[in-house]
């Protein structure tokens, strides 16, 4: 029995030891730049963990319950209203802090957080489609690549499973708003999303390789990650419906029962610098949204087709929003009528 | 003076029962305690939430409502309001049943014979092969299940084998179909059938085996009259290790099927995530809970009485 | 049951190599079976060696090959996180599958090969009641809980997920040690009370050795089961408490990178090493 006695100790890595300085940060999963956290560190003394999660809604229950630890969230800006109407969020002010003239313009008042009052831009991008160019050759900006597939396509389309897109792609296709609760709209997107199903052969994510090895050819998926398929596989290209895309914009907020406070607004101010959203962008290819950063970018994302939107297209952009309960049950349940 | 004798060492008998049953709970208490704690006991707390009402943006208020267990069941159709039945919760859950018989069935074929092997090595490297079916687990399930896409997919290995020797002139297609999923649950499962079956066979005793055979006994007669019903603890603990969390199983399926249907476990899943709606995924689970354990009870009363008998 | 005569037992018990049957055959082979289990391995071992050889991938694809290159496991020693969180993993899955397995032991002592006694049934349903939900309905309910003892203390380690994986461990250590325990009979420890042995001398030099084969399998599966459980992790843990699968759980929306490879085929070849070291040390118990 004395073999099951390894020294626990050799193998204990406890996350005690309170430090002077200290940060912890809930992000999106493999979406900080050590580079960056590094920068942070030296710049600053202040040590910083970073805990990972995949999901707007497992980041909310979590940080609601309580008990959490975290000072830093970077919630999506479809859930922003939720964070902030159920009190979460601290209204740090950003708007008066020191690299706030960096912030570009258009995302200074958001619908979400009108001024910028509690958050700061972090990433944004957009949801579209994606289309190896090799096995079809007409227009890619439509959501009918998916919708209402060309021949060619059929049979080897994925959808990622995120409903709050995918319905907000379909709902836009047939001319509705973004959370509307019309039910002749939504009885057309239910039955044009069933009737298409037929014609996919997937729903998943971590699709990079099966697109790069072209077991898919088309299919809805957002810019960044496409970006980085078409690296892998040239025929490879990102489209923009023209009916209507989603942009979703994910930013940094500090947790109304933070521990480390002012470490906390020293990284929003941080990460309002140029150079540092820079870093920020190189990591998850998607854009910032500062200005000034653009010196400091990878060459390649400068003049990506999947980050740059072209002009024609740009207001097809839609935002997706916090539907309504009532709504959100609608599609929760078409949802699972689809799938079931 | 019988009578009283009788009496006596009747009652020294229950008091010795007594006193081995105190001992029984003693010794399985820490197991016990700590499931209480850390597992049933705040399962209460998704009792009560089925009862209440869900919250605006997840979460739920503390609202009383019966609407999570009706909603398992019967629901309201979408768009005009007629009610009816649950039949997407029922399709859903027939689909990851189906899926948990097949792989149970499938382990078996696969563990049994593995387990066997094992087990009938010389001591010294019997443990050896027994770390060496388990070592693959210690990688993770996503890391391996996309290791699994590398094999089966249309330019993956084992299409590239058969199609340089010559078996096939056209790439097999085994991703996004039911072979795949069937395939990586098997993979998947396998050591929690190959384990316990190890441990049973493991005390086999060889000698039964001998007088079968002295006995003209065929290989394969010895082995359906004496050492499966010697190894039947095992071949069930399996059984159950198996069958049952695959109930829930939905990463492997989705990323090798393909994900177009859910399965039971996304449901569940869904209800507390972008679904909203924590009382129906309560009452769901509570549901398969109480299903499973009553086949379990009703398991255990039955396998209790054959002892008794036989 | 198969009778058999005395003197042949006692022939066959003799002889210490595996005995020919009539028909000239190892007993201890059946037909298909070798064939059945070196296939079952290599199919196991298929996969792990894809993970294995990308791990060495000079591009960034888990799928295409570009070439050699040692840069995935240079990443891996320069990325902080995902080192934690391996190390995380590891130590938590050795102390859960431990004290898992030894509160499974005890609980499969008590439960099995005995008449039925006030409560066993119940004692059977609660220790695999963890088993009977999916893993999201245990982790929000224990995210409840444990938040509001969180929040009550202001205590945050690694015990919320020590406690929270060893109760989700004991299951899958109690089947087979119960499965091991039903195969036993009570012959040898009658005997050796019979002899004046003590309880405990008898647990410890006829019950224990004996079961042993048992308790080493439920260790190892709940050790894997623990490595793996991504979903109780997800919600339990608090800041800077990520392991592998959630670390990875978080990839899994944007990219997966060789480097998971490269962290997959240290771990692989460190569990290799000490559990065979394990077993070179467990020898003398034969």
């Amino acid at each position: 029995m004395k073999h099951l006695t390894l020294t626990a100790s050799a193998l204990a890595l406890c996350a005690s030891g309170a430090m002077a300085q200290e940060l912890n940060i809930y992000n999106w999963g493999n979406y900080t730049n050590p580079d960056l956290i590094t920068k942070f560190e030296e710049e600053t003394g202040i040590k910083v963990t970073i805990t990972d999660y995949d999901s707007n809604d497992t980041a909310l229950a979590k940080v609601k319950a309580g008990g959490h630890g975290f000072d830093i969230v970077v919630p999506s800006h479809s859930y922003i209203p939720i964070w902030i109407g159920e009190g979460l969020l601290l209204e740090t002010r950003p708007d008066e802090m020191e690299n706030f003239s960096n912030v570009a313009d258009e995302w200074v008042d958001v619908s979400w957080d009108p001024g910028r009052h509690y958050t700061v831009p972090w990433q944004w991008g957009t949801t579209g489609v994606v289309v190896n160019t090799k096995y079809y050759d007409g227009d890619i900006n439509t959501s009918s690549i998916f919708l209402d597939p060309p021949e060619e396509l059929v049979g080897k389309i994925n959808v990622v499973p995120e409903m709050g897109d995918v319905m907000t792609l379909a709902i836009l296709y047939h001319g509705g708003e973004p959370c509307t609760g019309d039910k002749d709209v939504l009885r057309k997107v239910r039955d044009t999303l069933v009737d298409a199903k037929e014609k996919w052969l997937g729903m998943d994510y971590g699709n990079l390789e099966k697109f790069a090895k072209e077991d898919l050819w088309a299919g809805v998926n957002w810019n960044g990650s496409t970006f980085r398929m078409r690296l892998q596989n040239e025929n490879i290209a990102y489209g923009y419906p023209k009916e209507g895309f989603v942009l979703w914009m994910d930013s940094v907020a500090v947790l109304a029962d933070a521990q480390n406070v002012d470490e906390a607004k020293a990284f929003q101010n941080f990460v309002m610098d140029p150079e540092n959203a820079a870093l920020i962008s190189e990591f998850a290819r998607y854009a910032n949204g500062i200005n000034g950063s653009e010196p400091f970018m990878p060459a390649d994302m400068k003049t990506a087709p999947e980050i740059v939107i072209p002009d024609e297209l740009k207001a097809a952009g839609h935002f997706t929003e916090t539907c309504a309960p009532e709504v959100q049950e609608l599609y929760t349940r078409s949802w699972t009528d689809l799938q079931k | 003076m019988a009578d009283t004798h009788a009496y006596r060492s009747g009652e020294l008998e229950q008091e010795a029962e007594l006193a081995d049953t105190r001992q029984r709970w003693l010794l399985s208490l820490p197991a016990v305690v700590i499931i209480m704690l850390f597992a049933a006991g705040p399962l209460l707390v998704m009792v009560v939430y089925s009862f209440l009402t869900p919250g605006d943006f997840g979460n739920v208020k503390w609202e009383f409502s019966l609407d999570g267990w009706k909603n398992t069941l019967v629901q309201r159709d979408i768009f005009d309001d007629t009610l009816m039945w649950a039949d997407a919760h029922l399709s859903i859950f027939w689909r990851s049943f189906s899926l948990s018989v097949i792989t149970t069935v499938l382990t078996l074929i696969f563990g049994l014979p593995t387990a066997w092997f094992i087990a009938t090595q010389p001591p010294g490297r019997r443990e050896i092969w027994l770390f060496l079916v388990t070592v693959p687990f210690w990688s993770n399930l996503l890391v391996r299940t996309i290791a699994i896409q590398e094999l089966i997919r249309n330019e993956g290995v084992i299409n590239l084998v058969l199609l340089k020797i010559g078996i096939i002139t056209e790439p097999i297609q085994m991703m996004f179909t039911d072979f795949a999923i069937a395939f990586g649950m098997t993979y998947v499962y396998l050591p929690l059938m190959v384990l316990p079956i190890y441990a049973a066979i493991e005390k086999l005793d060889f000698r039964l085996v001998e007088a079968a055979h002295d006995l003209y006994a065929s290989r394969m007669a010895a082995f359906w009259q004496v050492i499966l019903p010697l190894i039947k603890p095992g071949i069930i603990a399996g059984s159950i290790l198996v069958f049952i969390p695959s109930l829930g199983a939905y990463v492997t399926p989705r990323v090798l099927g393909g994900g177009k249907n859910l399965m039971f476990g996304n449901l569940i899943e869904l209800q507390f995530g972008a679904g909203r709606n924590w009382p129906l995924g309560a009452a769901l689970s509570l549901m398969l809970m109480a299903a499973v354990m009553v086949a379990l009870i009703y398991y255990v009363r039955v396998t209790s009485r054959e002892k008794a008998d036989g | 049951m198969v009778e058999a005569t005395t003197t042949q037992v006692e022939q066959s018990a003799a002889k210490p190599r595996p005995k020919r049957g009539p028909k000239g055959y190892s007993l201890r082979t059946l037909p298909g079976f070798t064939f059945v289990a070196l296939f079952t391995m290599i199919v196991l071992y298929a996969p792990i060696s894809i993970l294995v050889i990308f791990s060495f991938n000079e591009g960034d694809s888990l799928a295409i090959w570009e070439g050699f290159s040692l840069q995935w496991y240079a990443k891996a020693a320069a990325n902080e996180q995902v080192q934690e969180a391996a190390i995380r993993s590891l130590y938590l899955a050795f102390i859960a599958s431990t004290i898992g397995t030894i509160a499974a032991t005890m609980a499969a002592l008590a439960t099995t090969r005995t008449r039925r006694f006030t409560g066993k049934t119940m004692i059977y349903a609660l220790i695999n009641q963890p088993l009977m939900v999916p893993e999201i309905v245990t982790a929000v309910a224990l995210l409840i809980v444990f938040a509001a003892i969180k929040v009550a203390t202001g205590h945050n380690s690694m015990i919320y997920l020590i406690v929270a994986h060893t109760a989700f461990c004991i299951p899958f250590a109690y089947l087979p040690i119960r499965a091991r325990l039903e195969t036993m009979d009570n012959s040898l420890e009658t005997a050796a009370r019979d002899l004046y042995a003590s309880a405990w001398q008898t647990f410890r030099m006829v019950t224990l050795p004996n079961m042993w084969p048992g308790i080493i399998a439920g260790m190892m599966l709940s050790f894997v089961i623990s490595l793996d459980t991504v979903v109780i992790t997800e919600f339990v843990k608090s800041a800077g408490q990520d392991t592998l699968p959630t670390y990875m759980l978080g990839q899994l929306r944007r990219v997966v990178t060789p480097e998971v490879n490269a962290i997959s085929t240290v771990i692989l070849f460190s569990g290799a090493i000490l559990v065979a070291l394990f077993f070179r040390l467990t020898q003398r118990k034969g």
